[in-house]
């Protein structure tokens, strides 16, 4: 990794007795898209405000372009910052909201002026210049705060859960625009987000955060695929927990059931024979009925089908555990049906150990 | 139903005459100075004297002073115990109540006592320093009004958020309250300032007792002296008040707009 450009050091913060932040670390490249994702109440929020300057740590530092900013003011620190709430000046005019930042820092009007135009012009708005912002639509109200937060061309974009306000339809386009935007200006951004899908789409890296600390940290791959924890492979798209036995921690052997399956080298850590483990699988890792390529199967029975249009949910019962799959809907094909006797087959190496 | 109707038609119109006749006597009575016909004789007489407009004119002066004190005090104020000290509204809204509960003669009584040419502060030993006394004592009266307005208008606004948005672009303390918060309760501020002016130019116990100028111990000393002058001065009071109500009323319809479209 190249030299971080945000550097967040142990930081930690708490209101009276109740800790929101603990020695949370991160160190963040030039350019970087970093999201903050994590349940309500996780402290990504927080953490961010501290990275703003809004909010004081109770220990730690924020380094930011190799500069400790931690005891500067918010209006110090030369960051853009995009609300959930939109945040629009109501009195002053789309024009006048972008060029907030500009003529507080005394810029010259003429380039004040080409600055407003060259960011209306970004997010296609350039004919909004002159309405207020109850005129607009909160997505084209949200491209506006983009907007007047990236005028006065910060070091660092804070991005505060800005798409929770808006409808699916638009909230999935301005994701997507928010992402071209910060790859054309290269802007080193911090995203926060509940939504797993926005995160896993638009970032460069994940932190996933869990009672006030950082439980992952990886890029979307390898948090969907290699989850760290059993709460970020809970959290982070569906998944399937089976419980396991120990058989040879040498070897990678586990009993599900009645089957014996080996993992890849080295899951099993440190476990002894006879631990119990649980073992997590993706729905689209599985299939129903014995397939080539699959070295591991288990045999069930059909619990429950739920027909989804495209594709059609299947609930095996494995022994105690329940397991779900997705198969395509073929029309031409009799779907599954319930209380049938079936096997379920995967690669033993899709197979997550959870600690 | 209908003579459910009836009563409540009848029972406003009866609470409609409770109110209109004595204004409509007084406006007949201060149209009677010229024997046999109707005229506005009271009128010019009280407008042409000179007395009349140095006082008007200093209430004003004072009623304007007050409002950019009061917008001063007020608005930082209710601002900051909204943003930083949500803590504390109960009692700054008890103690802006306070002087709807404690008598004008009281507090001037106090002034006098606190700041005559013996105290620390002798601000009633010189013409300009009891001017100052009675601003910041209208300031006082006026203050039940104006933090309600002012807080009225702040509840419309999300101010954490947008202060916090100003800040994040770089401004200052000043340049928040300037050009993000005042501007986005403006029209509650201007409700406030139109009471302010209302209470202070008819306001009587202060400027007497003070010895100020002012347009109110002028209507007191025209009505014990004159006959018809005391009439047309209170229905020129009237109007004033009246005017003020209605600017309220009219700078209301350019509250600026706050909510969003959807989607």
């Amino acid at each position: 990794m190249t030299e971080a450009f945000l550097s967040i050091q142990h930081v930690r913060k708490a209101f009276g007795s109740t800790v929101v932040v603990q020695d949370f670390n991160l160190d963040v490249a030039p350019g970087e898209f970093i999201s903050f994702l994590g349940p309500s109440g996780c402290g990504k929020t927080t953490m961010l405000r501290i990275v703003a300057g809004f909010e004081e740590p109770s220990a730690g530092r924020i380094v930011i372009g190799g500069k400790d900013v931690t005891n500067l003011k918010p209006n110090q620190r030369n960051i853009g910052m995009v609300f959930q709430a939109y945040a629009l000046f109501p009195n002053l005019t789309v024009a006048q909201n972008i060029a907030f930042g500009l003529k507080v820092a005394g810029t010259p009007k003429a380039e004040s002026d080409a600055r407003v135009a060259e960011m209306l012009g970004i997010i296609k708005l350039p004919e909004f210049a002159d309405r207020y912002p109850y005129q607009l639509s909160g997505g084209q109200q949200q491209r506006v705060a983009l907007a007047r937060a990236l005028a006065a061309r910060p070091k660092l974009l804070l991005l505060d859960e800005p798409l929770s306000a808006l409808d699916a339809k638009v909230r999935l386009s301005l994701r997507d625009e928010i992402r071209q935007i910060q790859k054309k200006l290269g802007i080193t951004t911090i995203f926060v987000t509940h939504d797993q899908e926005e995160a896993l789409s638009m970032s460069d890296r994940i932190v996933v955060m869990h009672d006030g600390h950082a439980e992952q940290v990886g890029t979307p791959f390898e948090i969907y695929n290699r989850p760290a924890t059993r709460f970020v492979a809970n959290f982070v798209g569906t998944l399937n927990v089976l419980d396991g036995v120990v058989i040879d921690p040498i070897a990678a052997t586990v009993r599900i059931g009645e089957r014996e399956i080996t993992l890849r080298n080295g899951a099993l850590g440190a476990a002894s024979a006879g631990d119990a483990v649980s073992l997590a699988l993706r729905p689209e890792a599985i299939v129903l009925g014995r397939q080539p390529g699959r070295d591991a199967s288990l045999s069930g029975q059909i619990a429950d089908v739920s027909f989804l249009g495209s594709v059609i949910r299947v609930k095996v019962g494995v022994g105690q555990n329940a397991v779900s799959l997705d198969t395509f809907n073929n029309s031409s094909a009799q779907p599954p049906i319930v209380g049938d006797q079936t096997e379920i087959s995967f690669s033993a190496s899709d197979l997550l150990v959870l600690h | 139903m209908r003579t459910n109707r009836a009563v409540s038609w009848v029972l406003l119109a009866l609470g409609c005459l409770y109110f209109v006749l004595p204004l409509i006597g007084m406006v007949e009575f201060s149209l009677r100075m010229r024997r046999g016909v109707y005229s506005l004789d009271a009128y010019w007489v009280v407008l042409a004297d000179p007395k009349f407009q140095s006082t008007f004119a200093y209430s004003v002066v004072v009623g304007l002073l007050t409002i950019v004190v009061g917008i001063f005090i007020v608005v930082p104020t209710a601002y900051w115990v909204r943003l930083r000290l949500p803590g504390l509204r109960p009692y700054v809204e008890f103690v802006t109540l306070l002087p709807l509960v404690i008598p004008a003669i009281v507090v001037v009584f106090g002034y006098i006592r606190l700041y005559n040419t013996s105290s620390f502060l002798p601000l009633t030993g010189s013409a300009t320093g009891t001017n100052i006394l009675l601003v910041f004592g209208y300031v006082m009266l006026a203050l039940p009004y104006m933090y309600r307005a002012v807080d009225t208008g702040l509840r419309t606004i999300d101010v954490r958020t947008l202060t916090e948005a100003a800040q994040i672009l770089g401004a200052g303390w000043g340049t928040i309250i300037a050009r993000i918060i005042l501007p986005n309760v403006l029209l509650a501020v201007l409700s406030g300032a139109f009471l302010t002016f209302a209470i202070v130019i008819g306001e009587f116990t202060m400027a007497a007792l003070l010895n100020r100028p002012a347009f109110g111990p002028y209507l007191q000393f025209i009505g014990a002296n004159r006959a018809y002058e005391p009439a047309a001065l209170a229905v020129i009071a009237f109007v004033i008040t009246w005017a003020c109500m209605a600017m309220i009323q009219i700078v209301s319809r350019f509250a600026p707009k706050t909510s969003s479209r959807s989607n």
